[in-house]
């Protein structure tokens, strides 16, 4: 391990690196090796079949699971796998999950107070009060996310859809310098993800993001870089149309 | 905007129907149950006989009990099986101290040692028993002591994350552990008959009517006070944090919240405000001993808060009352079923009432909800 530190460092303007990550539930390499960077300020897609370790990847960034080798380094210097998840929250890495974890009986508006950037701490939340400059910042995401209307609903009455929306808003919140956005699109008509596209794309002007999709027209319609996991590691990269036309990638995923 | 123009105990209070109601009948029981006692001829209508002042200073007690089980259970989600401790440790604080103002009117007439000590042959008195002759320290301590042993015992296993079922059998445990630790008689409490004999409390006697009556009206101001405490909690950002761990605890850690920090804080509170509800139910029983400490009774106080109404800080001290008369009138009249009874009852109100009597209040009061989705022009997704 110290000698992998010493000797990897991570190019100056990337926000992620991965390097030789490894991580295996009960015999099963659920991540074998995987290595790859995102620069600072990329919108990234990531693809892959089911059991390509995506969310396994997502785990290891945000400190929900270990990896058994290798390092995560967050803009050049910080070694994530030490970390616990509120450690890596606090560095500003946000993460959407697949299935949308919104609080249910929070009302949309509390669900965002709750997001929202600033201290953590317990003895300060007991006094805490929303400044004015706090509500603005809310409203203002309320109207990205298309949520106005609904703010003093609790957050469980709201569709699919919207729940994720709800999910999304909650990471603007936080204001993270990374976004970790997984599946957004799942379950979405088709309205509904292409503007769910064009909020990432907004998104993505000042943050990075790194988004993982089944959908392939979702993906084309974010216009981004694209990585090929293929299990646990990485299959092609580059854009949709090169992707799609690596042999590899056609052979193992978009099987044509 | 209520917050704005008057103070925040008053915004507390008016905030909800049912802070107004619940602190008008906590306050309004604190000045007339003493008052219909003291100031009326027992030959009136309205006169509150004695032995019903104490039986309601009792279940007082036993509310500010199912409060703070509420506080952690209902809005955090911890379900602690070893509240009963920290109520009993409380209670054996204010047990001490009624044992020191005993003084040398004992069985024994030992001046310096409580009886159960002169019994054993003790020489001279153990150092923990220092300072609890001392009112305002033995108050402190009635704090102090479960405020400890919360603090201790959450921040171990908070850290380590144990959490649901895992965490109630520990807590369980612990209060077993007391349970045989207070039974033993080199432990210095009195072992197995606990402290009692009580006759003074501050130079007044225990056993009149108007000491009676200030020891029912502090447990309605105690429970009054605890209210209040627990609503500025969880009206709190601080309390909708907790409210996000109790149904999304990972999710609310990848928010960046130190999750741990959260259910600490509230475990101590919890644990203080049961100490407190300890202290004032020994004087008003007269005994504390190990008992106390068995686990039966820490999940009784579970289902105190079940049946009122978890998530509801009125529902909980409705609960604690409404259980406690039931059990009272039925250990007097078929004592044989009550067991059977409360088991029913906590049955009956998970499948039935998961939201208990307060819970099916509100469910009746409001009107059926107008479907949600339809008007803003998005489809329900059709998720996984």
């Amino acid at each position: 391990m110290a000698d992998q530190q010493t000797e990897l460092v991570a190019p100056g303007d990337t926000i992620l690196y991965l390097d030789g990550v490894s991580v295996s539930f009960d015999g099963f390499k659920a991540l074998n090796a995987l290595s790859f960077y995102v620069a600072a300020g990329e919108l990234r897609a990531i693809i892959g079949p089911n059991g390509a370790g995506k969310t396994t990847m997502m785990d290891v960034i945000t400190g929900k699971t270990k990896p058994d080798e290798g390092m995560v380094l967050f803009k050049t210097h910080t070694d994530l796998t030490r970390l616990d998840e509120t450690r890596i929250a606090n560095l500003g890495i946000g993460r959407k999950f697949q299935k949308p974890t919104v609080f249910e009986n929070h009302t949309v508006f509390e669900n965002l107070e709750l997001a929202l950037a600033g201290d953590r701490r317990a003895l300060t939340a007991l006094l805490a009060r929303l400044s004015g400059e706090d509500r603005d910042r809310i409203s203002e995401v309320l109207e990205i996310i298309s949520l106005t209307e609904m703010r003093q609903q609790a957050a469980g009455e709201l569709s699919h859809g919207q729940k994720q929306w709800l999910e999304i808003g909650m990471l603007l919140m936080q204001d993270p310098e990374l976004l970790l956005v997984d599946e957004p699109a799942a379950g979405m008509t088709d309205s509904e993800t292409a503007q769910t596209a064009e909020m990432l794309k907004g998104i993505a002007k000042s943050h990075s993001v790194v988004v993982v999709e089944h959908d392939m027209d979702f993906v084309r319609s974010l216009e981004s870089r694209v990585t090929v996991l293929h299990e646990g590691a990485v299959l092609a990269e580059g854009s949709l149309e090169n992707v799609q036309n690596n042999e590899r990638v056609i052979e193992v995923y978009l099987g044509r | 905007m209520i917050a704005n123009t008057t103070g925040p105990v008053t915004a507390l209070v008016m905030g909800s129907r049912g802070a107004r109601i619940t602190m008008a009948l906590l306050l309004g029981a604190a000045i007339l149950v003493p008052a219909l006692n003291l100031l009326l001829p027992e030959t009136s209508v309205f006169h509150v006989p004695n032995y019903l002042v104490s039986l309601m200073g009792k279940y007082l007690c036993f509310a500010l009990l199912a409060l703070s089980v509420d506080l952690i259970w209902g809005y955090c989600g911890i379900l602690s099986l070893g509240h009963g401790a920290f109520f009993s440790l409380g209670g054996y604080a204010m047990g001490m101290y009624l044992m020191r103002q005993i003084g040398d009117r004992g069985v024994y007439g030992n001046p310096e040692l409580p009886d159960f000590m002169v019994f054993l042959n003790w020489q001279e008195l153990p150092w923990y028993w220092y300072g609890f002759d001392n009112f305002a320290f033995a108050m402190v301590m009635v704090l102090v002591v479960p405020g400890l042993l919360a603090f201790v015992f959450g921040w171990f296993a908070f850290r380590s994350r144990v959490t649901g079922v895992y965490l109630s059998i520990i807590s369980q445990a612990m209060t077993f552990a007391l349970l045989l630790a207070f039974f033993r008689n080199d432990m210095g409490f009195g072992g197995n008959n606990g402290l009692t004999d009580f006759k003074e409390i501050l130079g007044f006697d225990l056993t009149s009517n108007a000491v009676r009556a200030a020891l029912f009206a502090s447990s309605a101001l105690a429970v009054a006070f605890g209210y209040l405490l627990c609503r500025f909690i969880v009206t709190s950002k601080y309390g909708r944090v907790l409210v996000a761990v109790r149904d999304s605890e990972s999710r609310t850690r990848f928010l960046g919240y130190r999750v741990e920090h959260y259910k600490l804080l509230a475990f101590t509170v919890s644990a203080v405000l049961a100490g407190i509800a300890g202290a004032l139910y020994v004087p008003q029983v007269g005994i504390i001993n190990p008992s106390e400490f068995s686990p039966a009774n820490s999940i009784e106080i579970v289902i105190w808060v079940a049946v009122g109404g978890r998530g509801y800080l009125h529902g909980a001290i409705l609960g604690a009352i409404v259980v406690n008369y039931a059990k009272t009138y039925f250990t007097g009249a078929l004592p044989e079923v009550w067991l059977f009874m409360l088991g029913g009852l906590f049955i009956a109100t998970t499948l039935f009432l998961p939201k208990g009597i307060v819970g099916l209040m509100e469910k009746m009061k409001k009107k059926p909800p107008a479907k949600p989705a339809a008007e803003h022009g998005l489809t329900q997704g059709a998720g996984d």
